[in-house]
This record gives structure tokens, C-alpha cells and sequence, in this order.
């Protein structure tokens, strides 16, 4: 009731303050003899927003500090004994008291200070409620009359309104930098605060991944070697490029040299369903279908093949990055000018010795800043490799056997962990910025080649 | 080359040089062909992924829409059932002593051995075999109780009488029943006893078994001790709300920024930053964005742990740069004539935007609304550092309450121990994901046309 009473009164202030400059701005300009400079929805525009923001303002001042307000009052209506009482009475109290307020009342009977205080709350309630609402709806009519007030013709209403949204726009595009501020501060702080337990040598080439769960008082945090997992990254990715980036780049350029236009428009969208399927499905296909089905192959010829490996894995997000690269190929592939092709078969080149000789090397530093972009997102692929890699966080070089990498672990460290004391739950700020720095090098790489190559030819 | 040696007449059959060229354009067309089948297999087995994941999910998934429901008479015992009347209201009663009254006669009603009675009613159909306590019981999802008592508080009439109720088959029936579960393993390694399995078979092949489709995976939140039972309802809300939240703020944020820096910022190092940043932000993995909610939203401004609005605003954060950057290229496209004329008749260029370039790229801005929400209603890591796998078995009522998210669903069932039940179930539950984001493509199809044929 009460957060419908202030979207009313918002409402009626908007639709009252927007016909008042309206209606104002048309009466000015009819007794008066000059030209108006705005027309007379600026002003409109213009008075509703000098009656709401004031009003708002007010509102949003009182649902910061209104809680606060009614619980000191509550205190007060109490008598000292019960508000210097075991805080978990005191609780029971209010409750108690807030209960009775609404109306809903309280099992068994209420003590004679209980009522009075939750009759004096409800009271104080309406009472402050109203006054805030009263208040907002004068600031807001204040508001309105000084504008009113200052609709003239000479008044450059549009101007003024138009500052305001340009305003807006800009502190909109402010908040991308916001993010990556955001990211960047708290990655640092709570990877140097990690750092502060562990040191970051031990931390960036130690071997052996083993954090330690126990609280122990001892001060042994177990071990926190960053390389297995970066290996495991890494062998995970090796495999899905191999995966993807022949299968990408032979399908974008096929579909962009060969294809008639029907079968492009039939498979492009087929293989961009794979880039739209989210990441945990390839992760049930892996876990359920794929490694299965390796871990039979394997026995047929003679090699132990596990289930959840890093083989699994990289096959699985091999195919889930095939389309990301022949999408970017495909683009690159479509830039490169027509007459170098031309020239080339006007040679006497086949399709094929062009593409290869012509095409591919002239879109090379484009496709380069593709199968970055591709590595970059590997590397931060989470749930398939939660899923299907194994979790076993060893340094080994056996691409058949399980093995983990840096988001396992940073999902392992910190799954609704709210804790941030411990290096356990920190370490997955280490790891985070370590991947952010990996991920940021390899897209700023990769997006100033890509721009590079589209200056070039465009 | 080749048009050379077609027009001019062939020289001796036997010359070497002839016999060079015709010899290295064999290898040239070979490798032309060979070329040309690499690019139609890769094709092919791209497109051949796409189709074979398809169906192997929905080969996995479609069977788990229907569950097995057992239909018995259910007699409501009053020899079982001893409860005092259910509680009238009385006018002078405040809402809080009714409130306790009612609920200590529901705890009567639990308190009820429902189980007996569900026990009873399966014996009766079967009135010739041995059976145990347990063996019975197997047969029936544990929750099913719930909802005998359920009719029973809705209508307390039913004391005395018998009724027939669909009751839910275990999750160990359905294994058995639909061969999920290898039925020539040894006794001791099936869930259900000799006699519950035999009977299962007996109720299943003169139809008191029957499959049903399984309305309580849209109804249920998820659940652990009746697996049976547990649906997706929690999840879809808390998905939902992430969804809203999602379009109420990146969707203005986004536009809004995408037209400050295309037509209004200045060109300048500080929106040249501005540009770079939001092109890294895009490609800045999305488990990262959640050690950013796990840091600030949660450690910093005390927001609940696993609260749709926290999951909601990682996401907005997420989603903004593929926003961002689909409605610049969508205002880029639009002809400078539109803007020169809509200026040259004296319209600011606040105006300009809003009033002649904005609307013609609707369609864009629609597009690149449906393939971010869709990415982000598909995603999962950040989702799990801001503690939305939390196991929830109550319906989110606001944004601020306990949820868990459709892909989170999936992850969370893909852990379960339960393989044989899960694996269909999960598949079943990846289905209800792909169907929601193909609604969402559809629409956006739906009305992007609509904006195109209006424009």
C-alpha cells in the first residue's frame, strides 16, 4: 500500500508538472509578442523534471534513513529495562511490538507497554509517513512553481533538457569504466591480500597444488603452486585449438569461397548454434556422451583413456569454439579485396592455390587476432572443464588422464564462500587476476592486429 | 595458362613439355579437390556436431517428461487419522492466535502416519504377494504423503472415504521401468527389492502403473529426499528475475552509453580509453565477472548470498559490452543522409538521435538485446561464486531471496549422485533451457520483423 502510494503521487506529480509547463509555456505564448525559443513540450519536460527530482530525492533520503528513524523511536517507546536487556529479547521485543503495530497481533497476551508501543509505533508510522510524503509532493510543487516561473520566451528550454540527457548518456558510458575499475580493485586487493600470506614466488612457479582446508592455528595454508593449473589451462586449450581452428577455418572458408549462396545461408546459422549453446550443455555432452565414448575408443586400441580428461575436455571446447572461429575468419576472409582474387585467377591459379597463396596470406594477421580472441576465451572457459576435465590439479603431461585448470580451481576455492580471510577463498583472486592479465594481454593483442587489418583494407 | 594451351593447337602428343604441364595440372586439380572436400567435410562436421548434440539431448531428455504414477484407491482411515475438527475463525480471535491454531492442527494432520495409508491402498491392489514395509514404500515418491495431507487440510471431508489418487512413482521405479538402470545386475546392486521390482512389472503391465507426463517438473522446486519429485519451478523464477533485471538495466545502459560515444562523445583519448575498455570487457571472461560480485556486491555492500538481484546485476555487468557494441555498429549503419537531413531542417542533434536515427535501428539494438540476454540466462561459472548453487527448496517470492538459476539447475543435477535418475532428468532440464532461449530467438524474429516492415 505504502510503495503504491508513492508510485501515485509520482505519477500524479509527472502527469500534473508536465501539463502545468505545457499549458504555461502555451499561455506565455500567446499574450506575448515574441517568438518562443522552445517549444512548449521542453518546457513541459523541463518543469517535470525540476518537480520530480527534488521530490525523488526527498524519497530516497527517507528510504536510506527510514528504517533507522522508526527503530530509534521504537527503542524509545520501550522501557529501559527491556532495551538494556540481552540483545536476542530485545529483538523478540520489537518484533513483537512491530507485529501488534500491523495489526496482525501476537499469540497469547500481549504486555500493556507491548501494546502501547506498538499502538504509539503504528501511529508514529502513519504520522511519518504522510509527513514524508507531504513533504516530497511541496519540495516537488516548489519546484514546479519556480520553474513555471521561469518559462519565458526567451528561456532555452530544449538546451537545458537536452544538457541533462547528454548528461545521462555520459555517466551511462561511465559505467564500463566503472566495471573494469572494479574488476582491477578488487582482483588487486584480495590477491595482494592473499599475497600477504603466501609469498608470490611460491605462488607463480610452485609445482604442487595442494591448499589446505583445515583451520589449522599452525599457520600451515598447505601449498599453492600456480603451474599445474596452468598447464592444465593450457593442455586444455592446445587441444580444443586443435579442434577448432582447422575445423573453423576450413568451414569459414569454404562457406566464403566455395558455397553457393543457399548452403551458406543454411549451414553459417547451423554452425552459429553451436556459439549459442550455453557452456554447462557441452559440459553434460562431455561428461554423458563424449567421454564415454573416448574411454571405449581408447580400450579398442589398447590406450587407458579416462572418462574425464583433459582430452574430453578440450574436444568438448574445441566444438563449442568452432563457430567463434569461423565466424571471425569469415568476416576477415569476406575483407580481403575482390582484385587480389581476380588477379590471382586471372593468373591462371586455381580456386585453391589463390585462397592458399592469396587470400589466406593477405587475411593472415586478421585470422592471427581470431585464434587469439579464440585462445583468450579458452582459457577462461569454466563449466566444461569443471565438468568434464577431471579435477586433478597434478603436474602431468599425459593429455589422457584428468588434470585442472585455473577456473576449476578459482570455482572450487570460492563457491558461495563468504569468508575472505583465509588463503583458501583468496587464492581465487590470485588465480582471477592471474587469468584476467592472460585473457587481457591476449584481447588487446588480438583487437589491435583485427583493427590493424580492417584499416588496411577499408 | 590453361587458356593458352585450349586455343592453340596441340603440339606432338609425345612432347615432354606437354606431358610436364598435363602432369602437374593433374596434381593441381588434385589438390584443388582435395582442398575443396577438406572445406565440405569440416562444414559437415561442424553441422554434423550441431545435429548429433541435438539429438542426442533430446534421445536422453524426452523420456524424462513422463514419469511413471502409480493410480490406487486411497482410503481415508479414521482409524489412522485421528485429528481434532479443522479450526473455524471466530470473530473476536485476533489473526495471530488463528494463525497458531490452524497451524497446530496442520501439525496434527502431519503428524498423521500418511505412509501407512499410502501402505494400505498399494497392498489392497495387491492383496496375494508378500511384501514388507519398506518394499511398499519404495514403490511410492517419499513426498507423495505431503499430498495425501494436502487434500486431506483442503478438505477435511474426505475422512472415511476412498478416493483415487495418482501417486507418484519413486525415482527408483522409473529407473527400473524405463531400463535406465541394467536389469540383469545382481540383487545387490538394484535399488528395489525382488518384490518391489516384480510388482512394479505386475502394476505396470495391467496399467495401474502408467506413464504420466511429469507436470512436477514445472511445478516443484528441487528436492532430495523425493527425487521424484523435483522440478524446475525455483530455478526458472530465479532465472527469470536475473532475465528482468538483466533488460531493465543493460538494455537502457546500453543503448544510452552506445549513443553518447557514437554521436555525442568528443574524440578524444578519454573515449578512446572508453572504447578500448568496453572491446576488452567483452572478451574478459565471465567467471571473472563473478569474483567481481563475489568481492563487491557480496563482501563489500553486504548484498545476500545467493540473491537474484546480485546474480542479476554480475550478469547487466556482463551483458552491457555485447549491448554496447551491437548498438554502435547498429547506429554506425544508419546513412549520414538521414542525419544531414534531419540537421539541415534544423533539428538538434539530441533531436537528430532520438527522433531520426535511433528508430531505424530498432531491429539492432532488439538483436543485440535477445543474444545478450541469452547469453547470460545460459551462463553458470559466476553464478556459482556468488553462491546461487545453493540447494533451495522454496520459491523465491523477491529478488532478494535464496535461488538458483536454470543452468545451475543442470549443474547441480549433473552432481548428483543418482546417476541413472539424473542423467535423463538433467538432459529433460537442458531441453526446458534451449526451449526458453529459442522462445526468446522467436520472439526476437517476431518483432524484429515487425520493426523492419514499420521502418
Amino acid at each position: 500500500m505504502n510503495s503504491l502510494v508513492v508510485a501515485a503521487l509520482l505519477l500524479v506529480l509527472l502527469a500534473v508538472s508536465y501539463q502545468v509547463g505545457l499549458s504555461r509555456s502555451r499561455s506565455v505564448a500567446g499574450n506575448s509578442t515574441l517568438k518562443m525559443h522552445s517549444r512548449p513540450n521542453y518546457h513541459g519536460l523541463m518543469v517535470a523534471l525540476w518537480c520530480l527530482v527534488p521530490a525523488l530525492t526527498i524519497l530516497l533520503i527517507w528510504f536510506l534513513v527510514g528504517d533507522d528513524i522508526v527503530r530509534s523511536y521504537t527503542l524509545s517507546l520501550l522501557p529501559p529495562e527491556v532495551v538494556s536487556g540481552t540483545p536476542d529479547q530485545l529483538r523478540d521485543v520489537v518484533r513483537r511490538v512491530e507485529q501488534i503495530s500491523t495489526g496482525y497481533g501476537v499469540v497469547g497476551d500481549a504486555q500493556p507497554y507491548e501494546n502501547a508501543a506498538g499502538q504509539s509505533l503504528r501511529e508514529f508510522r502513519a504520522l511519518t509517513f504522510w509527513a514524508v510524503v507531504a513533504v516530497a509532493a511541496v519540495i516537488g510543487i516548489i519546484g514546479l512553481m519556480f520553474m513555471r516561473s521561469r518559462i519565458a520566451p526567451r528561456l532555452r528550454a530544449r538546451n537545458e533538457f537536452e544538457a541533462v540527457v547528454k548528461v545521462l548518456l555520459a555517466i551511462c558510458s561511465g559505467i564500463a569504466i566503472l566495471t573494469t575499475v572494479g574488476i582491477i580493485a578488487s582482483l588487486l586487493r584480495e590477491a595482494l591480500h592473499f599475497f600477504s600470506f603466501i609469498s608470490p614466488v611460491d605462488f607463480f612457479f610452485g609445482t604442487v597444488w595442494a591448499p589446505r582446508f583445515s583451520t589449522s592455528a599452525s599457520g600451515d595454508y598447505g601449498q599453492y603452486g600456480l603451474l599445474p593449473l596452468l598447464w592444465g589451462t593450457v593442455m586444455i586449450s592446445t587441444i580444443a585449438m586443435l579442434v577448432a581452428i582447422p575445423l573453423g577455418l576450413m568451414s569459414a572458408i569454404y562457406l566464403a569461397e566455395y558455397a553457393t549462396r543457399r548452403v551458406r545461408a543454411v549451414a553459417k546459422p547451423m554452425i552459429e548454434i553451436l556459439a549459442g549453446i550455453p557452456s554447462v550443455i557441452y559440459g553434460f555432452f562431455a561428461l554423458v556422451t563424449l567421454g564415454p565414448a573416448l574411454s571405449d575408443l581408447g580400450d579398442m586400441i589398447g590406450v587407458p583413456i579416462r572418462a574425464t580428461s583433459a582430452l574430453t575436455a578440450g574436444i568438448a571446447m574445441g566444438i563449442m569454439i568452432i563457430p567463434f572461429v569461423s565466424s571471425l575468419s569469415d568476416d576477415i576472409i569476406t575483407q580481403v579485396p575482390g582484385a587480389m582474387r581476380d588477379g590471382s585467377l586471372g593468373m591462371g591459379a586455381t580456386k585453391s592455390e589463390t585462397i592458399k597463396r592469396v587470400v589466406l596470406p593477405a587475411a593472415l594477421p586478421g585470422i592471427v587476432g581470431a585464434f587469439l580472441l579464440a585462445i583468450s576465451k579458452a582459457f577462461g572457459e569454466t563449466m566444461i572443464v569443471v565438468l568434464a576435465a577431471g579435477n586433478a590439479p597434478i603436474l602431468r603431461f599425459n593429455p589422457f588422464d584428468a588434470t585442472s585448470t585455473v577456473t576449476v580451481s578459482i570455482v572450487n576455492q570460492l563457491t558461495g564462500d563468504t569468508n575472505f580471510a583465509s588463503p583458501q577463498s583468496l587464492v581465487a583472486f590470485a588465480l582471477g587476476l592471474t587469468l584476467f592479465a592472460m585473457t587481457l594481454c591476449l584481447n588487446v593483442i588480438a583487437l589491435y592486429v583485427v583493427r590493424k587489418y580492417r584499416e588496411q583494407y577499408e | 595458362m590453361t587458356d593458352i594451351s585450349a586455343s592453340t593447337p596441340p603440339p606432338a602428343a609425345s612432347s615432354p613439355n606437354r606431358e610436364r604441364i598435363h602432369h602437374s595440372l593433374r596434381r593441381r586439380r588434385a589438390a584443388e579437390t582435395r582442398f575443396r572436400i577438406f572445406g565440405v567435410s569440416s562444414v559437415m562436421i561442424a553441422v554434423g556436431f550441431v545435429i548429433f548434440l541435438f539429438s542426442t539431448i533430446l534421445y536422453d531428455g524426452l523420456p524424462a517428461f513422463w514419469q511413471p504414477v502409480i493410480s490406487v484407491d486411497v482410503t481415508f482411515d479414521p482409524s489412522i487419522i485421528k485429528v481434532d475438527p479443522k479450526p473455524e475463525g471466530a470473530s473476536d480471535q485476533s489473526p495471530a492466535d488463528f494463525q497458531r491454531k490452524m497451524l497446530d492442527w496442520q501439525r496434527q494432520v502431519t503428524l498423521v502416519n500418511w505412509n501407512r495409508i499410502i501402505e494400505n491402498s498399494i497392498r489392497a491392489e495387491a492383496p496375494d504377494t508378500e511384501l514388507t514395509a519398506r518394499d511398499v514404500q519404495s514403490l511410492v515418491s517419499q513426498n507423495e504423503r505431503y499430498r495425501l495431507r494436502d487434500l486431506f487440510v483442503e478438505n477435511p471431508d474426505l475422512l472415511g472415504q476412498t478416493v483415487q489418487v495418482d501417486l507418484l512413482a519413486s525415482a527408483n521405479v522409473d529407473v527400473w521401468l524405463k531400463g535406465d538402470i541394467d536389469r540383469s545386475l545382481d540383487a545387490a546392486r538394484q535399488q528395489l527389492s525382488q518384490p518391489a521390482r516384480d510388482l512394479a512389472d505386475r502394476f505396470f503391465d495391467d496399467g495401474r502403473i502408467h506413464l504420466a507426463f511429469a507436470s512436477t517438473l514445472f511445478s516443484n522446486t528441487d528436492s532430495r529426499n523425493a527425487p521424484a519429485e523435483a522440478g524446475l519451478l525455483g530455478a526458472f523464477i530465479g532465472s527469470l528475475y536475473m532475465m528482468i533485471i538483466v533488460i531493465v538495466l543493460a538494455v537502457p545502459i546500453g543503448v544510452s552509453s552506445a549513443i553518447y560515444l557514437e554521436e555525442f562523445a568528443p574524440k578524444n583519448r578519454l573515449t578512446d580509453l572508453i572504447e578500448v575498455n568496453i572491446n576488452n570487457l567483452a572478451a574478459v571472461p565471465s567467471i571473472v565477472f563473478g569474483l567481481l560480485g563475489a568481492a563487491v556486491f557480496i563482501n563489500y555492500f553486504h548484498l545476500p548470498l545467493s540473491a537474484p538481484l546480485v546474480g542479476g546485476l554480475v550478469l547487466t555487468l556482463m551483458t552491457l559490452p555485447t549491448v554496447i557494441i551491437a548498438t554502435r555498429a547498429a547506429l554506425r549503419a544508419v546513412s549520414p543522409s538521414l542525419r544531414q537531413a534531419a540537421l539541415g531542417l534544423g533539428a538538434s542533434r539530441t533531436q537528430t538521435v532520438f527522433h531520426h536515427v535511433l528508430p531505424v535501428t530498432y531491429p539492432g539494438i532488439l538483436t543485440a538485446t535477445i543474444i545478450g540476454v541469452a547469453q547470460a540466462i545460459g551462463e553458470t561459472a559466476p553464478l556459482l561464486l556468488i553462491g546461487m548453487n545453493a540447494f533451495v527448496t522454496t520459491l523465491p517470492t523477491t529478488p532478494l531471496d535464496q535461488a538458483t538459476a536454470l543452468p545451475v539447475q543442470i549443474f547441480l543435477w549433473e552432481g548428483n549422485e543418482n546417476r541413472n535418475y539424473f542423467e535423463p532428468k538433467t538432459a529433460a532440464a537442458i531441453i526446458v533451457l534451449l526451449a526458453v532461449m529459442l522462445a526468446l530467438n522467436a520472439i526476437a524474429i517476431i518483432l524484429r520483423s515487425r520493426f523492419e516492415r514499420r521502418a
